[in-house]
């Protein structure tokens, strides 16, 4: 049997993380290619929706990435993502789904490595702990 | 409702994406998706026949929604939304994938990379089907602008935008502008004196009818979009009425109390009342107030008693000043790397190792030793050595080149063969003279018998270990042409300390939302081909505040500044971005919760037709959707980036 493929939804703000990950590009800097980036305005605009909606769908994991608190475009996004993200793990952990799962990262555009190295530590991270229970179609 | 007709196009971007991504097979993928009229792959969509696909195919099959997926849409979105609306569709119909930079660049296992790409295509054809058409519209702008730092970079921008007479405010926080070129003696390569070329332009600064010059200012608050920012700007009092003022020096005179210069690094005093250099603009006094001996004790005012002009005021108060301005132009500038980070070196503690800026005060006739190359017992040096890369290139402190040491090193050898008959040393890493007239330099000054010494410095010590070493400094380094350490005996040792980014840098970065890089410096928006603008419209940089860089270097990134904010002002209308918030009135509740979370103020619950309900400011609505998030009742969502087309994509991307 094929190894176990971790899939990975990143919600990356247009700013910073996606910018970050247009560098990575435009640098060649390599990294697994389990994650598929969602671009969102500001990390303060994900919805604890968009988490569930993902995880619900057979997401192995959820990354929401953005702006370092100072760089952020629209003065508190990162905080407000911050807010949001303390409520939503809590849910996540009711649901059953390990903590690891869903990660909260803040990388600046010019962090393009970090982005590549977060991806390749999260995947080899979510290989350990295996498909997430939800697959399968277990609706939440 | 009508009939969805997606048009999607994969671009092969030459080998870029088609190397990694068959893009063949993407592409016949696409045309199974539903809702998917055309798919074609073509060799670089963003070339005249690439968007020609697109704007025929909205004619000739009626498309109404397109997916381009090529590069990042940071880069080509722009592009081809501009595409569809030549073709007569909403601009907001267009989706971008983003296959190179988030795929093919990042991986090389072609069907690994095909399967990545097919997702990200079929995530935007499904976004795209949500995606609604929106109104741009457009509002008058406000012509002025502020310029924040008055060193030459902000005089450059200011001159150029005033001289198409257009209102220019320069902000600068110290009491003069001139910045760190005002305390430069002769500047490389033509060794033109820098008070004498920065002068004139000083003056027409504080002459110039369409520049309002607020010195000892410092901007405090940034509100509002290009076209119409709203600044607050705290003028910090001087203690000095500066219309009475004449800038006479009297008071700096009788002012009992001396201090270190900041404009002579140190080398020279200062009264605690100051005009800080003989051709400062505005050309008045300050008084230093953290020194001032009446503040400190409440006894003095000697300053008082003798200006004629009667002009002191201890009872002045700061002043805040309301600005309204169309765009900004950062020229905040650097600082100069703290040579006692590196302690082998040993600045600050022997007398006769100096700082580029040190001796730049030392050749200047105007200067504290009267432009007389001197050791600190009044000698003249018999040998000098000049350390290049102090924090430059250097992991453990800053790794990128500061561009400017190597011209100046060569300067000062000049100034030194010049002055003294003393034995020069560079010791240099690589000898980077890349500018016009840089190299044709750099042979002169080899010419002039100048030795080189290519290795990197260990150390500074003055324990001798020969007699030749007795009362000198000796320069431990390795010559890497020759192979082996060596010690050179001089009597002066000048450093060339690295050029970084201005303490404070990550507060104005907040102040004026734009990004920084790694390296502490501002963040263009596009290191090639947008190096004057940020990631906030309206918001551009210039000179050292981007990065160290020559003077020549500076005035050209000014004026470009200047010509993008001019731009802005002779097109006169700027285009409301249609992404902002919006309210589905029958099910907001007034709850208020979008109105608390907002920093722009935008959401306000208000009565209408007797109903409390939430209604949004676009003009001051950002399209940030933290309101959507905190909205209990799903009743708010922010313009192309609602709901369905988020989870539609997370949807997309995973139901396979
Ligand atoms: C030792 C030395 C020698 C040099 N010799 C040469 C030479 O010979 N030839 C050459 O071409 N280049 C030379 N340079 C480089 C030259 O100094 C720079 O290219 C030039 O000064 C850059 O100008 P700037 O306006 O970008 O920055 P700066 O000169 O640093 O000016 C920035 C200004 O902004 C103000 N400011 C900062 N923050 C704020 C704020 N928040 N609000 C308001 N105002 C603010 C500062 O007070 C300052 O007035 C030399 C540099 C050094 C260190």
């Amino acid at each position: 049997m094929a190894e176990f493929e971790p899939k990975i939804i990143a919600f990356c703000c247009n700013w910073c993380t996606y910018a970050a990950a247009d560098i990575a590009g435009t640098s060649r800097i390599h990294y697994p290619a389990n994650v598929r980036i969602v671009r969102v305005m500001c990390s303060g605009m994900v919805d604890p929706i968009y988490i569930l909606k993902a995880f619900e769908m057979g997401a192995d994991g959820v990354l929401i990435a953005g702006c370092h608190e100072a760089d952020c475009h629209y003065l508190n996004g990162p905080l407000k993502c911050d807010a949001m993200f303390e409520k939503i793990k809590r849910v996540v952990n009711i649901l059953g789904l390990e903590g690891e799962r869903l990660r909260r990262e803040m990388i600046a555009a010019a962090e393009a490595p970090v982005f590549a190295e977060l991806i390749e530590e999260m995947v080899k991270q979510l290989k350990k702990l295996g498909p997430s229970p939800l697959r399968e179609g277990v609706k939440v | 409702m009508e009939e969805i007709k997606t048009g999607v196009y994969i671009c092969h971007c030459g080998l870029n994406i088609a190397g990694t991504v068959n893009v063949e097979e993407v592409a016949r993928y696409a045309g199974t998706l539903p809702n998917v009229v055309v798919a074609r792959d073509y060799r670089y969509m963003c070339s005249d026949p690439g968007q020609a696909l697109i704007k025929d195919d909205i004619k000739n099959l009626g498309l109404n929604r397109v997916v381009v997926a090529s590069c990042s849409p940071r880069m080509h979105e722009p592009t081809f939304r501009r595409a569809c609306q030549d073709a007569g569709l909403n601009p907001y119909l267009f989706e971008h994938a983003n296959i190179r930079e988030h795929c093919s660049w990042v991986h090389d296992d072609r069907q690994i990379a095909t399967e990545k790409a097919k997702d990200l295509v079929r995530a935007a054809v499904r976004r795209v089907f949500y995606n609604e058409p929106l109104e741009i519209k457009e509002r008058p702008l406000n012509p002025n602008v502020l310029v924040v730092g008055g060193g030459i970079a902000g005089i450059q921008a200011a001159l150029d935008i005033a001289n198409g007479e257009h209102r220019v405010y320069l902000v600068e926080k110290e009491p003069a502008i001139g910045g760190h070129m005002a305390q430069l003696d002769r500047t490389f390569p033509t060794l033109d004196c820098s008070e004498c070329i920065l002068t004139p332009k000083m003056t027409e600064v504080g002459q110039h009818p369409f520049i309002t010059l607020l010195a000892y200012s410092e901007v405090e608050e940034v509100a509002g979009s290009v076209g119409n920012f709203k600044v607050r700007v705290k003028k910090k009092a001087r203690y000095v009425d500066e219309e009475k003022c004449t800038g006479c020096g009297v008071c700096e005179e009788k002012c009992p109390w001396k201090v270190d210069s900041e404009y002579e690094v140190g080398m020279g005093k200062r009264g605690v009342v100051y005009v800080p250099f003989a051709q400062a603009i505005p050309h008045v006094a300050t008084i230093d107030k953290e020194r001032c001996v009446y503040f400190l004790k409440g006894k003095c005012r000697a300053c008082e008693k003798f200006c004629d002009a009667k002009a002191i005021d201890f009872e002045q108060k700061d002043e805040i000043v309301e600005l309204e301005v169309g765009s900004i132009i950062l020229t905040t500038g650097y600082d100069v790397f703290d040579s006692r980070r590196i302690p082998q070196y040993g600045y600050g503690r022997y007398d006769n190792v100096l700082t580029g800026l040190e001796f730049e005060r030392m050749t200047c006739a105007a200067g504290p030793t009267g432009g007389k190359v001197l050791l600190k017992d009044g000698r003249q040096p018999e040998s000098v050595a000049i350390i290049h890369c102090v924090g430059s290139r250097d992991e453990n402190y800053h790794e990128y080149c500061s561009r400017v040491c190597c011209m100046y090193a060569l300067k000062y050898a000049h100034l030194i063969k010049e002055n003294t008959q003393a034995e020069v040393y560079q010791m240099y890493i690589d000898m980077r003279c890349f500018g016009e007239g840089f190299e044709e330099f750099y042979r002169r000054v080899c010419d002039e018998g100048v030795n080189f010494i290519r290795g990197k410095v260990a150390k500074v010590t003055d324990v001798a270990l020969t007699e030749g070493e007795q009362g000198k400094l000796a320069v431990i380094a390795e010559d890497t042409l020759l192979g082996g350490i060596i010690r050179v005996p001089v009597d002066m040792v000048i450093l060339c300390p690295a050029l970084e980014a201005r303490f404070g840098a990550e507060d104005v970065a907040k102040l004026f939302t734009i990004n920084r890089r790694a390296d502490g410096f501002f963040m263009e928006r596009h290191v090639k081909l947008d190096p004057v603008a940020t990631a906030t419209e309206g918001v551009y940089i210039a000179g050292c505040c981007e990065g160290p860089k020559d003077i020549p270097d500076t005035v050209a990134q000014a004026s470009a500044a200047a010509a993008k904010a001019l731009s802005v002002i002779s097109r006169g209308r700027v285009v409301i971005e249609p992404t902002t918030a919006q309210v589905n009135e029958v099910l907001c509740q007034a709850c208020g919760r979008c109105e608390e979370i907002c920093d722009f103020h935008a959401p306000k619950v208000i009565s209408k037709d007797g109903l409390r309900v939430s209604s949004v400011d676009a003009a001051l609505c950002k399209g940030c959707g933290a309101c959507a998030v905190v909205c209990p009742t799903g009743a708010m969502s922010v313009r192309h980036s609602t709901r369905e087309q988020i989870n539609g994509m997370v949807e997309a991307l995973l139901e396979v």
